[in-house]
């Protein structure tokens, strides 16, 4: 069968199980939109490249399944530059198709004509330059193959036009083997030496923590996870990346650890003398000032990418493998020490015997946990609307398998302490990269992704002015997202660092409240539109919004201004001097 | 290639390695590898790079240094390069290393023959001559290589190139040279 380069491309995407693409057509890649006319692959038309792609990553990183975009050549390509950068950051898979000019005219400086496979080199797991049409079904192929195995991330294929509408021979490959990666052979088991010392380090630790991150979602693990926990009984901290992938409501979890995790979950991590990584990279935001990170802590690391063993910390025992295929490994290893059901020892002499007692670890646990929950000031004076406030209301509305995406700043970081998160994938964020404007777009892809769910933005005010046009895709394409901004009209972390750290010298971080008018925007872009500037506006106004589902729904919450997100670790300080706010008794404004 | 860039200058104690590294021979490979160094802040003394007997691969082999990043990180972080096959990890006392030099140095007929006298010493060969300069080159370990361009150096040295060092791994010494290949280290 003989098919056009543009033909191949859409029916590899199509053999891939591809049922949605997020982008936007212009010249190059003209040739590659008439095909999707004729395809049962829907096309969700973005207004901005960015959100084409942060859309994708929305929809990967609530189904698991990888996010495909479709882009032009030259500004369409940069556009997603971000995306790109922020799902490598993040492992999350993504397929990302460009436009290019035709071959003839490339290194000519033709008319939006951009080295696109140079420009995302270094934030790509890779990328290709197709030449020929015949090897765009191996290309696409390759292309899934490397975003959705070993450790995920994100692929470019850059297709010039005149590929597009080359004739080719129509193959498939078959499997694999056929593809040509000879470079490229992920391991997924971990070294059973390596693991038998690992079941023996947990068995000799007095103050042992699972230090769970974003791989336990990657791989699939939450359900190993839990087990691996309630077996040894050793309490999990779950990184920003990894919210829901342990649930906040098991007797073991211990929340967010790092420069806004919760006293118990920092501290335990400092006090630890066995840390057990899984999936987790010992990102600075986590440890605080590297040399003063749990100093007395030997380190068990499970990660799917070897480079990341040693690359921070150097571990006791690293274990290159999947997380969820090592925790197997681990939970087999200690049975056959004698660790059994909910920990307990199944024969006096077996290794579990000699254990030594987690009591005392779990009973210091419990004391943090009183001495220091979260916090914020509940009697604020009438009218005064703290986030806090509208986070907690908000998650007592709402079904408890919730969707919420986030953008970046105080509001992400109020969102994960205050949320519970009881499901994986239910929490959808930008942590490594800090991409401002994140929300918007992701919770339109995880909405398209998991229809069956509540999906809800928590934006702040600056990030949502960032990617807000997206909600005229949403209207457009009928994705009933819902958006909570936290209107406190600062960029409010860059303020509280000025606050806290530049002598409360304001620089450039003013918005205003109502400029622009979030409702009649919200409005124009075919959502429903509602203000709350008071807490005895909460509820009625989320019960509202929660029942509107035959469009997006923007609610400009008008919060307090001067909120600060605690605790906090300084940057660069130790997590031992963790500041946990003003309501108890340390820090303060 | 550093953070900035440049390729460090050699001297002091050798703390470098040599990796010889089989890549795909496609478009943008070095490019990759290159950026890879760059991004990560490794530094490198030397890179050369050339087709192999199996036109599918190229050999780039990279003289390290071990002063700006641990060997694990540079060889871990090139393996994950997709395009990267085998990376074959060369301890200098376990490799035999070759490098290339061709220099033109200011001569008149009074250093002609010091000249003949010292590229005779290193057994390297005298390519071209001039009525003032004359060019020679000479094919050794790169020590060698340097002590020859040092001593070239009180003449007058117009034009120097290098071409950084090859290795291959010593023939008796295969139990110290660790060989990285994809099928027992590639990850995602």
């Amino acid at each position: 069968m003989q098919l056009t380069g543009a033909q191949a491309l859409i029916k590899s995407l199509e053999m891939q199980g591809v049922e949605v693409i997020f982008g936007l057509p212009g010249g190059a890649i003209l040739p590659v939109y008439d095909p999707i006319l004729d395809s049962n692959i829907r096309h969700i038309l973005v207004r901005h490249e960015q959100g084409a792609g942060h859309a994708a990553e929305g929809y990967a990183m609530a189904t698991g399944r990888p996010g495909v975009a479709i882009v032009t050549s030259g500004p369409g390509a940069t556009n997603i530059v971000t995306p790109l950068a922020n799902a490598y950051m993040d492992s999350t898979p993504l397929v990302v198709i460009s436009g290019q000019v035709a071959t003839t005219s490339i290194g000519t400086d033709a008319f939006q004509e951009c080295d696109i496979t140079g420009v995302t080199m270094g934030i790509t797991k890779h990328n290709w330059l197709v030449t020929d049409p015949a090897d765009l079904p191996r290309i696409i192929a390759e292309a899934f193959h490397v975003a959705t195995t070993g450790r995920p991330g994100p692929v470019l294929v850059d297709v010039p036009k005149d590929v597009a509408q080359s004739r080719m021979d129509w193959y498939w490959p078959a499997s694999v083997d056929e593809l040509d990666l000879p470079g490229y052979h992920p391991r997924t088991e971990g070294d059973p030496e390596l693991i038998r010392q690992a079941a023996d380090l947990m068995l000799t630790a007095h103050r042992p923590v699972i230090y769970a991150g974003g791989g336990i979602l990657k791989a699939h693990a939450s359900a190993a996870l839990r087990e691996l926990a309630e077996r040894t009984g050793i309490p999990v901290v779950t990184t920003l990346m990894a919210r829901g992938a342990f649930p906040d409501s098991h007797e073991l979890c211990l929340g967010m650890p790092g420069m806004h995790g919760n006293y118990t979950a920092v501290t335990a991590l400092q006090r630890s003398d066995l840390l057990i990584a899984l999936g987790s990279r010992f990102d600075d935001r986590v440890t605080g000032k590297i040399d003063a990170f749990a100093p007395g802590a030997r380190i068990i690391h499970v990660d799917i990418d070897p480079a990341e063993l040693g690359k921070v910390r150097r571990p006791d025992v690293g274990i290159a493998g999947d997380c969820r295929v090592v925790i197997e490994e681990l939970i087999e290893a200690l049975a056959v020490r004698g660790v059994g059901a909910a920990g307990t020892p199944s024969g006096s002499g077996s290794a579990a015997a000699s254990r030594p007692d987690q009591a005392p670890w779990i009973a210091q646990v419990r004391e943090w946990q009183e001495r220091f929950p979260l916090a914020y000031d509940r009697e604020a004076p009438d009218g005064v609307l703290k986030p806090q406030y509208v986070l907690e209301t908000l998650r007592d509305r709402t079904p408890d398998d919730t969707i919420v995406a986030s953008g970046v700043g105080q509001h992400q970081m109020w969102a994960s302490q205050y949320w519970k998160f009881d499901h994986p994938r239910t929490w959808i964020n930008s942590g490594g990269a800090g991409t401002m404007g994140f929300a918007v777009p992701a919770a339109i892809g995880a909405k398209v992704g998991r229809p069956d769910r509540m999906v809800w933005a928590v934006d702040g005010d600056g990030c949502f002015q960032m990617t807000a046009q997206e909600l005229v895709t949403a209207s457009a394409e009928q994705i009933p997202v819902k958006i909570a901004i936290l209107n406190n009209a600062y960029l409010g972390m860059v303020r509280q660092w000025q606050e806290m750290f530049y002598e409360e010298r304001y620089s450039e971080v003013y918005l205003s409240p109502d400029l622009p008018d979030y409702v009649k925007w919200a409005e124009s872009m075919g959502c429903a539109g509602i203000r709350v500037e008071s807490p005895d506006e909460v509820e009625a106004a989320i019960d509202k919004a929660n029942g509107i589902d035959d469009r997006p729904v923007v609610v400009d919450f008008r919060t307090d201004a001067f909120e600060k997100v605690y605790p906090m670790v300084p940057a660069g300080a130790s997590n031992d001097d963790i500041v946990v706010g003003p309501e108890q008794g340390q820090g303060g404004r | 290639m550093g953070v900035d860039g440049s390729v460090s200058a050699k001297g002091g104690a050798p703390s470098h390695h040599i990796l010889s590294v089989l890549v795909e021979n496609k478009a943008g490979v070095l490019a990759r590898v290159a950026s890879l160094f760059s991004r990560r802040g490794f530094n490198i003394f030397s890179l050369a790079v050339a087709p192999t007997a199996d036109e599918r691969f190229s050999r780039i082999t990279i003289d390290v240094d071990l002063d700006s990043a641990p060997l694990e990180q540079v060889v871990k972080q090139l393996d994950k390069l997709i395009n990267v096959v085998t990376i074959t990890e060369l301890d200098p006392k376990a490799a035999v290393e070759r490098e290339l030099l061709l220099a033109t140095v200011h001569a008149g007929r009074a250093e002609l023959d010091e000249i003949e006298e010292l590229v005779k010493r290193f057994e390297g060969t005298m390519v071209d001559t001039g009525e003032d300069r004359l060019t020679v080159s000479l094919a050794d370990h790169p020590e060698k290589v340097a002590e020859f361009e040092n001593l070239l150096k009180s003449y007058g040295i117009a034009e120097l190139q290098r071409t950084g060092c090859i290795a291959l791994p010593k023939l008796n010494a295969r139990p110290d040279t660790h060989t990285h290949t994809n099928t027992t280290t590639k990850a995602g």
